[in-house]
């Protein structure tokens, strides 16, 4: 039903995308925009150290209370003329979103950006049972035309480029002329605002994500610069908002902590567009809005990781500034990692939500460089929990066998000091002799991985201790 | 009530699990406690230019601005906002009284219409619960009065705002949002930061992805 994930093929797909030139393309235009913009939207706010941290002590405070606040977002939602649907898992979450569809008969559903409904499959889902799902936020768009999954958090269609989404525009919206100029970018936007604007008037039902639940309001807030989650969930009769279980908050002066790091971290900018508040039906006076409001909560697998070494990753409130700071993402995109999720963030989430079986190579393709760490906002710390997955992997005997024997051999050594420091002036001597004048190694055993595209650059001749032992003596 | 009870019994009692563990691995320790929010100095140190903030927090989300001095000027501005940009001369205006009592006829030209959006106004004309200066946003509510879809189907909106609505911070505007009876926030409360836009495209910013193409604000420095 929902996408196979190719996580397990990471090497490959990351091959494959080292040679894709449009993605190579998209890649380096994107590289040069987010890293800088961030730094001067963050230069404006001296105190954006500070609220990351009141940031992350929230989280940290909601994780440790959540059935709690929870509890509370659902009587004030009822209060409001709402109703909240629990879904433990993808499944029931999918069927929940069918039955309301099916009370109104739904034919079309019109869709803001939400990345749960991408995790649980939500359009496949839906198309298959007659219900056509129509994407509004622009990259969505391009990708549900393209018949693609999200390359990046907050910017889905990351990986096109505007050749690509003019190509792609002229295979789908076959009723227009097929001569027109789509050269200038604006064309294409206002191509789509055009194709979309009929869907957002037709649709029956309205689906968005969320990117906070409000507990003591009962009310779902939703982010976006186009205002398409706005129309999706003000023109039809019903809007259904997914959301899962840690994006709760207490009140809406904390939602205010997350708001002003969010946009800074995610697009560098000071404030999104849209940042809309969303509480029960229409009011029995009110001009406009849905007749029914909606929230299915879901967990899928969120709560087992409660209390574990890896809850801190449920602080996530997916801004995509790992993603836009990481040397592999920046190097393969976001497919390559092979689900929903991609980027030092989706290494932590897709195996939870998978199963780490299923994504073996995504805790371990990161440099552990620690960018990611310097810039989330909610301060993750992801480079620990990559380690900490690697770790389960490890004792789950998940790792291949020949890496399983080499940190066995290591861990043999480092436990007798005698032993492992006469290897190791051994092995720094062979290799400085090896290396010879040019002081590098066209080729080393067990390192032709490496050598295969660069020069290793060789020992200097003796080890870091003996160097060290060296040192200290000339200090005193 | 139509949430499967044992869906909720279920995610409730993992949940729960799960706080227990979180228990056992703090060895004692208390539970994190919530953090008091932070409020940025920006607009709220002693001295700040709150009005002053707000024009440059404007002009940097690409909105626009005009100022005139009493109510009864308004029309005539929206006029020629309209004329000036060559956009057409009619305008949907919110119901609520701060919008649709404002003396209409001093504009001829523009042709008025009242009530909620269907996707045909080319400009709307509403107000606003309060302007934030911290970054140049719009506050807007649903009522009675307000409906949303002039908020974000027309190509242009006008937000008309008095003077004495600029506050400094989200906090302060949210403080003014027109509760229900029982205290409940409206259906919807909008923050809005400049026109649509999208940079979905090869990372070119665009604007008016689907919301307005423009975001106009006309200050009265009178009362509304």
């Amino acid at each position: 039903m929902t996408f196979v994930p190719t996580s397990n093929a990471f090497k490959e797909n990351a091959t494959g995308a080292l040679k894709d030139k449009p993605l190579q393309e998209a890649l380096g235009i994107a590289r040069q925009h987010s890293i800088q913009t961030r730094l001067n939207t963050v230069a404006k706010m001296p105190e954006f150290e500070t609220l990351r941290d009141i940031g992350r002590d929230l989280k940290n405070h909601i994780i440790a209370n959540l059935d709690h606040y929870l509890l509370q977002f659902e009587q004030s939602v009822i209060d409001r003329g709402g109703k909240v649907h629990w879904c433990p898992d993808g499944e029931s979450a999918r069927a929940k979103v069918l039955e309301i569809c099916r009370s109104v008969n739904a034919r079309t559903v019109t869709k803001g950006k939400t990345m749960i409904g991408e995790e649980i499959g939500i359009n496949d889902f839906l198309f298959a049972n007659g219900i056509e799902p129509v994407e509004t936020d622009l990259g969505e768009y391009i990708i549900q035309l393209r018949g693609e999954t999200p390359s990046h958090i907050i910017g889905p269609a990351l990986h096109v480029t505007q050749a690509q989404v003019e190509e792609t525009f002229r295979e789908a919206h076959t009723d227009l002329d097929p001569a027109r100029n789509l050269e200038d970018p604006a064309s294409l936007m206002a191509e789509a605002r055009e194709k979309l604007r009929a869907g957002f008037l037709k649709a029956d039902v309205g689906i968005t994500g969320a990117n906070f639940l409000i507990a003591d309001e009962g009310a779902t807030t939703i982010v976006t610069n186009e205002g398409n989650g706005d129309l999706t969930q003000t023109l039809p009769r019903i809007h259904i908002v997914l959301a899962s279980i840690e994006k709760v908050v207490p009140s809406l002066k904390d939602a205010m902590t997350l708001l002003r790091i969010l946009a800074r971290s995610a697009t560098g900018q000071e404030q999104s567009v849209y940042t809309t508040f969303s509480s029960g039906p229409r009011r029995p006076t009110g001009l406009d809005g849905p007749e029914e409001f909606h929230v299915v909560l879901i967990d899928n697998g969120r709560s087992a990781y409660l209390g574990s070494d890896l809850e801190e990753m449920l602080r996530c409130i997916r801004c995509g500034a790992c993603l836009d700071h990481c040397p592999v993402y920046h190097s393969v995109g976001g497919h390559a990692y092979g689900w929903v999720y991609s980027g030092p963030i989706g290494s932590l989430l897709t195996p939870m939500l998978i199963g780490v079986e299923n994504a073996k190579p995504l805790p371990n393709a990161s440099t552990l460089c620690g960018r990611c760490e310097s810039v989330c906002p909610v301060r993750i710390p992801i480079p620990k929990l990559l380690r900490n997955w690697r770790e389960r992997e490890f004792s789950r005997a998940i790792t291949p066998q020949t890496e399983r024997s080499g940190l066995w051999f290591w861990a043999f050594m480092a436990k007798r000091p005698l032993l492992y420091r006469l290897v190791t002036r051994i092995g720094a001597r062979a290799l400085f002799n090896l290396a010879g004048q040019r002081g590098r190694l066209s080729s080393a055993p067990l390192a032709s991985g490496w050598t295969k595209h660069r020069d290793l650059p060789a020992t200097q001749g003796r080890t870091f201790q003996e160097q060290w032992k060296a040192k200290r003596g000339a200090r005193s | 009530m139509s949430t499967s009870g044992t869906g909720r019994d279920r995610m409730l009692a993992s949940i729960r699990a799960g706080i227990s563990r979180q228990a056992d691995r703090r060895h004692g320790e208390p539970a994190p406690a919530k953090p008091t929010p932070l409020i940025p100095a920006r607009a709220t140190a002693p001295g700040v230019d709150v009005v002053g903030l707000f024009k440059t927090q404007l002009a940097n989300a690409k909105s626009t601005l005009d100022e005139v001095a009493s109510r009864d000027d308004v029309p005539a501005a929206v006029a020629r906002y309209l004329a000036n940009n060559n956009f057409e001369a009619r305008v949907r205006l919110s119901p609520d009284a701060r919008v649709s009592s404002l003396p209409w006829d001093k504009a001829p030209m523009v042709e008025t219409s009242s009530g909620r959006s269907h996707g045909k106004d080319p400009t709307s004309v509403t107000p606003a619960v309060a302007a934030v200066a911290e970054t140049g946003t719009m506050v807007l509510q649903s009522s009675d009065g307000t409906p949303t879809t002039l908020h974000f189907l027309p190509d242009q909106h006008v937000v008309v705002i008095s003077k004495s609505q600029i506050v400094g911070t989200y906090e302060d505007a949210l403080a003014r949002v027109k509760r229900g009876p029982d205290g409940a926030l409206p259906r919807t409360v909008n923050f809005v930061t400049g026109p649509s836009r999208s940079a979905d495209i090869g990372k070119i910013l665009l604007m008016g992805a689907h919301g307005p193409k423009k975001l106009h604000v006309i200050v009265v420095d009178g009362d509304l």
